[in-house]
């Protein structure tokens, strides 16, 4: 079946089998391979991405479910000049990643966490991360990370962690 | 910002927080890990789905393929009558299981398949016939021999040591207080996020794996000998590697089967295992039984201890290492004058035992400690007390251990106290106290270790190559592999410590045989210290050679020549004008330009050692324990970049606090997986950790150059006896003495509920 999705502000569109999932969607038809399959019972969050600004596991999802949404993979956060988003950035100056395989879909769980809340609490960030798992880092930098960009000073905290996104 | 230290140039990087020059690419497009590979070698490339055993012990009567052959798009469905046989030796493991399976998820046949969901289809279509066996899914069915495993071999025990030697009582003689206990250190799942996955083409006569690994040239070895090519014939490429933990040290049994099967295919071949198959058929770790005895007086000095242990090994021999680095750290970090070790290692039909983070080393350190506090606890003294009173002192190194590890520096009495001031230990206690005397319902809990562990025990070395190019940037060869670690950044440091050359312009390279042939690879902690001071050593000859260069250049006499590592600059002593670049003198070198190629071998092991604290609270009604703090001294000698080796820190502590909260390989009786998914494998989460308080120690070891020791595993170590002793602590005034890992609720909740009921008889 043909499916049409916005991927990162592009228009992809391809005949598919039905029962494709959107990650697979993401990497072999889009060619977009930041995004991981790290286990087959939406546990592990690697494959987080955003559909219509919301945070998704993107392994438990047909591509065909999907269709005509706009999805926001790692790979769209950065701005055109290669500017990290600040969320990119916090990971990098706080030592947020290992061996990177967790990362992108991570970086996009925070995404979202700070758009809903803004500020949150360690507790809070603790608990928004469930479903993501690290096995390098002992989460400790990671919670550090989203931290830090939640800090940001007011309304430029809001902007920053809502921008950047092509979607 | 701190990064900015990496645009910085010359002396001053080493011991500074430079952030990764890995970071930018892993967090704008992602790494590129086997599956990603988007190249020309491997276009077309077919998908290889395992068909796995799904029973614990059978003998395989057939295997049926021609279903799953007439399926769309199956190309070929291989079994074990088409793969190279098995070595002949009594428990030699094959690539595809002919006659007899022994673990649930064993490989049986590979169908090969254009696409990824053929191949899961038309595996469900192959039909294999097994006659059941009994299993032998618990230690005590290996060690009663009554069903073999490997009838040739006559027995389970693959292997027994120590025994012979045990004094038996009289080990304890002149001790006031003995105390022992039968404890289990359980079946872990390393679970890398990165499952298992290779790639592989045969093309000219050579045969090129793309694998998921930490060891290229180990790998190659292993590829190379099981299907019978020169290693000259075969490429190992290790792209990017999503974590590995000790269970992809050199090439698996499946991923060796990719490779055989693109050979006898003649066709590219692509191979990522689902999490499933991961948590059945990739390696797992630990698994041990351990007896252990603790004899000393009742003012708290240790006088003997002994640990007799059985080591699981799975279903073939994948960690013959493991028992015997148990048995070299029995006694961990005290001086105890008589310490007796023996172990039994045996083969039972569950999914293979090898290397997880500490190997051997978490299993002999959980043990001690546990002894030590089920000492302190009998003679009534604070378990901070009795490890002062019998830790190694500072004035007794280098110390050789009973077991013979002779443990190179170190000063354990103040990575104790450290801890326990940082963490104000007396204040906890009282709030301890206060808890029990109010009879809270939850319990606060302290667990402390002191640990030391041994790394680069291998006995190995490392390779390491810099070429110095014309335009004054610099390329490293390494033969260590990270995943994770952080290799390019800490060895672009090296090099810009030693030589001036910006981090910027330096390219590590590392895990493609061809590029470098020689070299062992990344695990017991062993990289910097071995990879690390060969990129070192290389350096310091690069220099040398650059002298000789320079001074011909500047028509002068090497003696006069003055490098500043600051810049990078070469001159005449005392003459201005006469400054030279690296790549003026890279380009006065002859054919073979300026390059250094070295191996660098230790003379022996380094032994990092720490103390942790961990607090807890014991939810008494509920069994629920969990960690409010985590405060630990990490000493691994001097630190080349403090920010990774706190990521090391943290990882390896959560690691271990997941052993001793959560973790559990399950199986049953028949030996069916209990565990089989992410979503039954309690994998420790962020909601179920502290940030963790780590305290700065640097011991400089004399066995490398750099003074640097393994880190990789140390928070591992440490951290697990230290959250298991603080939940057995929260509930010790209830008269629980012992809690196996994992301390779930449930197991909590029936030791306080035991000891209630032994009070009231």
């Amino acid at each position: 079946m043909k499916v049409e999705l916005t991927v990162n502000g592009e228009q992809v569109a391809a005949d598919v089998e039905d029962r494709m999932l959107l990650v697979h969607y993401l990497r072999d038809v889009a060619g977009l391979t930041a995004t991981n399959v790290g286990c087959d019972t939406t546990s592990c969050g690697a494959c987080t991405v955003l559909l219509d600004g919301e945070s998704v596991k993107s392994c438990t999802l047909l591509a065909a479910q999907a269709g005509g949404s706009s999805v926001t993979t790692v790979e769209g956060l950065a701005a055109a000049d290669g500017t990290l988003h600040p969320v990119q950035q916090a990971f990098r100056e706080q030592h947020g990643l290992q061996c990177g395989f967790c990362t992108p879909g991570m970086v996009m769980a925070i995404v979202s966490l700070l758009r809903e809340n803004p500020n949150p609490t360690e507790e809070q960030v603790r608990s928004g991360l469930e479903g993501n798992l690290c096995r390098c880092t002992g989460y400790h930098n990671i919670v550090k990370a989203a931290l830090a960009v939640g800090c940001l000073s007011g309304e430029e905290s809001t902007a920053a962690a809502a921008s950047g996104s092509a979607e | 910002m701190d990064g900015d230290r990496a645009g910085a140039v010359g002396n001053g990087v080493l011991g500074s927080r430079v952030l990764r020059v890995e970071d930018q690419r892993l967090l704008t497009v992602g790494g590129t890990y086997v599956d990603d590979l988007d190249i020309p070698e491997l276009a077309g490339a077919a998908r290889v789905t395992f068909v796995r055993s799904p029973v614990a012990h059978a003998m395989v009567t057939g295997v049926d393929a021609s279903a799953a052959r007439g399926e769309p798009g199956v190309i070929a469905v291989l079994t074990g009558e088409d793969a190279p046989p098995a070595e002949d030796k009594p428990m030699a493991e094959p690539l595809l299981a002919t006659d007899r399976v022994r673990f649930v998820g064993e490989p049986v046949a590979m169908v090969i398949t254009d696409g990824r969901y053929q191949g899961e289809d038309a595996a469900e279509l192959v039909s294999v016939d097994y006659e059941p066996l009994p299993a032998v899914a618990s230690l005590d069915k290996a060690l009663a021999d009554e069903t073999l495993l490997f009838p040739a071999a006559g027995t389970n025990v693959i292997a027994a040591a120590g025994a012979e030697d045990s004094t038996g009582d009289a080990l304890f003689e002149g001790c006031d207080v003995v105390v022992g206990a039968t404890i289990m250190n359980q079946r872990l799942a390393p679970v890398p996020l990165e499952v298992r996955g290779a790639a592989a083409a045969w093309a000219d006569g050579r045969l090129t794996v793309w694998a998921s690994t930490q060891n290229s040239q180990i790998a190659r070895f292993q590829v190379a000998g099981t299907l019978g090519l020169p290693p000259d014939a075969v490429r190992i490429i290790t792209p990017d590697v999503g974590g590995g933990f000790g269970a992809k040290i050199g090439a698996d049994r499946d991923q060796i089967a990719v490779g055989w099967a693109a050979k006898h295919l003649g066709r590219p071949l692509r191979w990522s295992e689902t999490r499933s198959e991961n948590l059945v058929a990739m390696t797992h770790g630990r698994s041990q039984r351990q007896d252990i005895r603790i004899g000393g007086t009742s003012d708290g000095r240790i006088l003997a201890y002994r640990m007799d242990f059985v080591q699981d090994s799975g279903a073939y021999i994948r960690g013959d290492y493991l028992p015997g680095l148990t048995r070299l750290m029995a006694s961990g970090s005290y001086l105890i004058p008589k310490v007796e070790c023996s172990y039994k290692f045996v083969v039972t039909s569950t999914t293979p035992i090898a290397a997880y983070r500490g190997a051997g080393r978490p299993e002999a350190t959980a043990a001690v400690e546990r002894a030590v506090d089920l000492f302190a606890a009998r003679i009534g003294m604070d378990p901070a007390e009795v490890r002062r009173l019998n830790l190694v002192p500072p004035d007794r190194f280098p110390y050789t251990s009973p077991t013979g590890a002779t443990y190179d520096t170190g000063d354990y009495v103040a990575a104790l106290d450290k801890v326990l001031a940082a963490a104000g230990y007396s204040e906890l206690r009282a709030e301890q106290a206060a808890r029990r005397e109010r009879g809270d319902r939850v319990q606060l809990g302290l667990g402390l270790s002191t640990y030391v562990e041994i790394t680069a025990g291998d006995g190995g070395g490392e390779s390491g190559r810099i070429d110095i190019h014309e335009d004054g940037t610099a390329t490293v060869f390494t033969g260590s592999s990270a995943h994770g670690q952080g290799h390019d950044t800490s060895w672009s440091m090296l090099v810009q410590a030693e030589l001036g050359i910006p981090m910027k312009d330096v390219t590590v390279i590392h895990g493609d045989t061809d590029a470098i042939p020689t070299g062992t690879g990344t695990f017991g902690s062993r990289s910097l210290q071995l990879g690390g001071a060969a990129v070192h050593k290389a350096a310091g000859e690069v220099k040398e050679q650059a002298r000789t260069l320079a001074a011909t250049l500047a028509g002068a006499n090497e003696e006069d020549m003055e490098f500043d590592p600051r810049t990078g600059i070469w001159r005449v002593h005392g003459a201005s004008g006469t400054e030279l670049e690296w790549g003026k003198i890279a380009g006065a070198a002859g054919p073979d330009g300026l390059t250094a190629d070295v191996m660098f071998t230790a003379d022996s092991p380094t032994f990092p050692f720490g103390a942790h604290l961990a607090v807890v609270e014991v939810d008494t009604e509920t069994g629920k324990a969990t960690l409010v703090r985590h405060v630990t001294v990490d000493d691994a000698g001097t630190l080349v970049n403090p920010m990774i080796a706190e990521g090391q820190r943290h990882g390896g502590i959560a690691q271990g606090a997941a052993q001793a909260l959560l973790e559990e390989v399950v199986y049953d009786a028949d030996g069916n997986p209990l565990t089989g998914t992410l979503a039954d494998y309690a994998i420790i989460t962020a909601t179920e950790l502290p940030s963790f308080e780590l305290l700065d120690s640097q011991t400089p070891t004399g066995i490398n150059p750099l003074g640097v020791k393994g880190i990789g595993e140390a928070g591992t170590i440490g951290s697990t006896p230290a959250v298991q002793n603080a939940v057995i602590d929260a509930v010790a005034h209830l008269g629980v003495r012992h809690i196996d890992m994992p301390t779930t609720p449930q197991r909590v909740w029936a030791a306080i509920t035991d000891a209630a009921k032994e009070g009231a008889r």
